[in-house]
């Protein structure tokens, strides 16, 4: 670290805030030209990085004579470290919040849940029948799992590379007049209720893509995943697609938000070794994106898994009876369809605390996902 | 990029948030609606039976369109009543009602004396409480095929269709009830209702008790375990909609919703001749009902589904209101009697045009003399 040398011969109050809050302090201190340390750091100038801990790279920073003096603000007056104080508690106040709501949920699931899974007389886990509503419970959620599952990855599967592109379109293409209202245009997406969603995708798209539907499982009939199972409209298939076109702007947002921050030295370097502009996005901009990308296709894959209404509407229950199908041309129910279908009529707590079991096992797939995603992004960090 | 990932992690545990509150938010929809508009009550002819002050009242969902009905007419006569009722299901408004938490209760069955409903209620009540039927409704087995009408169905047949074993529509066994029908190959699809309903447990009801070797199940309001072919809808929109935009579909809907979807309806044979789904006709089935009465002027009713009754329609549904025969404060007793008086007596005229059936005269009778008794 020889670039940072010169820091040590700074004056103390120097070393108090980051550099870039010089501003104000410039104003009314003298210029600290005079500075015992100018010799030292005149001689490192050509390499400095004059604002320390930005993550902005040095290239773009303007060329001209560092600020000293920064961050005495904080460093001089009380109220600044009144003001720091304030914040701190605020934000760290603002996190333990979100912990703990998380580990009241989970205590609250798992307190309602356990009784209903203790007293299940089939496997809970691993059975495909539901009866809940007499003196026994006889439940499993093995088909909702598969379908939430199932319907989450259909969804992926067609929003992430469309996502991606989009978000390169807009980061990477197009020029800002055309970015800007095609940006706006996929953020009103997420605006759209997700009932409208629902309606619209049972009632006009289901029957439009109904054809693509019947070849696929026609041609490719065999592979168990496009087996027909006499179901029209109302499939995983259907629901998948719907669920696809509500996570894109997710995903489009903050992928375009991550490209867009591709460090312009990444982006000139790449230029400078004669890359075209598709080697420039695979060398620069993508391997610099991709783990804001994993967190926005997971915060995605959350709201498909955790879609209600829009699903409610579109699938179509069938009878887990028979073999067990793994089709994405057949209904079901994801665990939170299944849980608004019949919140209606939840009678006793026995029969309540099944549906809670259900909600506890989608609430640890969810975080078991995000968990997997998490290291996967940090495993491959550790190559690149 | 340690920012990045950061965010990252915030943003793995916001996603488990919006999953949590999309279970949460399921739980709580069943309770908006139902709220009266308050604004249109007038100072009409208000009559001396009009009792003041308000009324919370929730259960079934089955009866809400009449609840609402009523509730919107009486308050427009009765100005200065405040009555709300919640669809919040049968079960909720039973332990509701139980819990002190509404002064009445829809519910789609009467209290159970098995699981000791009767007994906490009249605990609750300070005095036995009474289930009344206020509302019948029928269930149609609507259907749509081309070319097809006044289609015939036994209960053995429509089993046999729920249960995915008779498969396409020129099927012999239809065909022996429809002799003149030219019935296509059209394969037949199944809808039924994927949420729970007390139209369900009902319509299983009636396959149980008429073929008891087809239809084995345990009827229940859920229909996870009825085993149907076919396709599940949410809601009796959903299952509308299904039958109506799917040649060859066919499935259980409330009467009102068959006819709102124009929508045809198949004549029911019981065994003593087929018969057209009416007002007429379904009125006809509740007053063959027998009163199994929980003692006092309580008018539980036993609906004999296997009935061969000819004329009477046999797939019905009675809901009922559940009341103390003496509230503990006499306004809300005065109340609960003045606003049932008006269901049972002229509110009745206004459920055929929502669909329901109007209670049949001898148990309109009862349901009054009942309603007379609460203080």
């Amino acid at each position: 670290m020889p670039k940072e040398t010169p820091m040590i011969d700074r004056t103390p109050a120097d070393t108090a805030g980051p550099g870039r809050m010089a501003g104000p302090a410039v104003s009314d201190r003298p210029e600290p030209a005079p500075d015992p340390s100018g010799p030292a750091l005149r001689v490192d100038r050509p390499v400095v990085v004059p604002v320390v801990g930005s993550s902005q790279p040095a290239g773009i920073l303007p060329d001209q004579e560092p600020v000293f003096g920064a961050g005495s603000l904080g460093g001089r007056t009380g109220a600044g470290r009144f003001g720091d104080r304030v914040l701190a508690g605020l934000s760290s106040g603002a996190g333990a919040f979100l912990v703990l709501l998380i580990g009241l949920v989970t205590v609250f699931l798992v307190i309602r849940a356990l009784p209903a899974i203790t007293s299940d007389r089939s496997n809970f886990l691993t059975a495909r029948t539901w009866d809940v509503g007499g003196d026994t419970l006889d439940f499993g959620v093995l088909p909702l799992l598969w379908v939430t599952v199932l319907i989450s990855l259909v969804a992926m599967a067609l929003a992430v590379p469309v996502a991606i592109g989009i978000a390169l379109f807009i980061s990477q293409y197009a020029p800002a007049r055309v970015a800007r209202p095609v940006a706006y245009v996929i953020d009103l997406l997420a605006a759209i209720p997700s009932i409208i969603y629902g309606v619209w995708g049972i009632a006009v798209l289901a029957p439009k893509i109904q054809p693509l539907a019947d070849l696929l499982s026609r041609r490719a009939g065999w592979f168990p995943l496009f087996a027909d199972h006499n179901v029209r409209g109302g499939t995983i298939f259907t629901g998948g697609v719907v669920l696809a076109v509500m996570i894109l702007p997710i995903i489009t947002a903050i992928g375009r938000d991550v490209f867009e921050r591709t460090p312009r030295a990444n982006i000139e370097a790449a230029w400078a070794l004669g890359a075209t502009r598709w080697e420039v996005i695979r060398l620069a901009v993508l391997p610099y994106g991709r783990p804001g990308l994993v967190s926005g296709a997971m915060l995605g894959l959350g709201r498909a898994l955790g879609e209600t209404i829009a699903i409610t509407l579109i699938l179509s229950k069938v009878s887990n009876t028979g073999a067990f199908s793994f089709s994405i041309f057949n209904g079901g129910e994801t665990f939170a369809s299944k849980i608004a279908n019949n919140a209606s009529e939840f009678n006793s707590p026995s029969q309540t605390g099944a549906y809670i079991a259900a909600g506890l096992v989608l609430f640890v797939l969810t975080f078991a996902v995000n968990a997997a995603a998490r290291w996967v992004v940090n495993r491959r960090k550790e190559f690149s | 990029m340690s920012i990045t990932t950061r965010t990252g992690v915030l943003a793995g545990l916001a996603a488990g948030a919006i999953a949590l509150t999309g279970c949460g938010s399921s739980g709580t929809s069943a309770d908006a609606g139902a709220s009266p508009d308050g604004g249109s009550s007038s100072a009409g002819s208000s009559s001396a039976a009009c009792a003041s002050g308000s009324l919370k009242a929730e259960g079934s969902t089955a009866q809400k369109n009449a609840m609402e009905q009523w509730i919107k007419d009486f308050q427009a006569t009765c100005s200065g009543t405040t009555i709300t009722y919640n669809g919040t299901g049968s079960g909720a408004g039973v332990s509701n009602f139980i819990a002190k938490q509404a002064d009445f209760a829809g519910s789609d069955s009467a209290l159970d004396p098995a699981n000791g409903e009767v007994a906490k209620a009249a605990a609750v009540c300070g005095s036995p409480a009474l289930n009344l039927p206020m509302v019948t409704g029928p269930i149609a087995v609507a259907y749509k095929v081309n070319g097809v009408k006044d289609l015939v169905l036994t209960p053995k047949v429509i089993t046999r269709i729920f249960l995915g074993k008779i498969t396409t529509w020129n099927d012999p066994a239809i065909k022996a009830l429809n002799a003149n029908a030219s019935l296509p190959s059209t394969p037949i699809t199944v809808f039924y209702r994927s949420d729970s309903s007390g139209t369900t447990q009902n319509f299983e009801k009636y396959l149980a008790a008429n073929d008891p070797a087809g239809f084995t199940s345990k009827p229940d309001k859920d229909s996870s375990k009825a085993g149907f072919a076919g396709q599940g809808k949410a809601g009796s929109q959903g299952v509308q909609q299904a039958i109506g935009s799917t040649e060859g579909g066919i499935g259980y809907v409330e009467w009102s919703f068959a006819v709102s979807g124009d929508l045809d309806t198949a004549r029911v044979d019981n065994g003593a001749g087929p018969v057209e789904l009416t007002a007429d006709s379904a009125a006809a089935a509740v007053a063959a009902a027998k009163v199994a009465s929980n003692g006092g002027k309580d008018l539980t009713l036993k609906l004999d589904y296997a009935a061969r009754a000819s004329g009477a329609y046999p797939i019905i549904l009675v809901t009922y209101e559940i009341v103390c025969s003496k509230y503990a404060d006499p306004k809300v007793g005065s109340l609960v009697k003045s606003f049932l008086t008006y269901t049972a007596g002229d509110g009745q005229a206004a459920l055929q045009d929502l669909g329901y059936a109007p209670l049949p005269t001898e148990i309109q009778t009862q349901v009054k003399a009942a309603v007379e008794s609460i203080s």
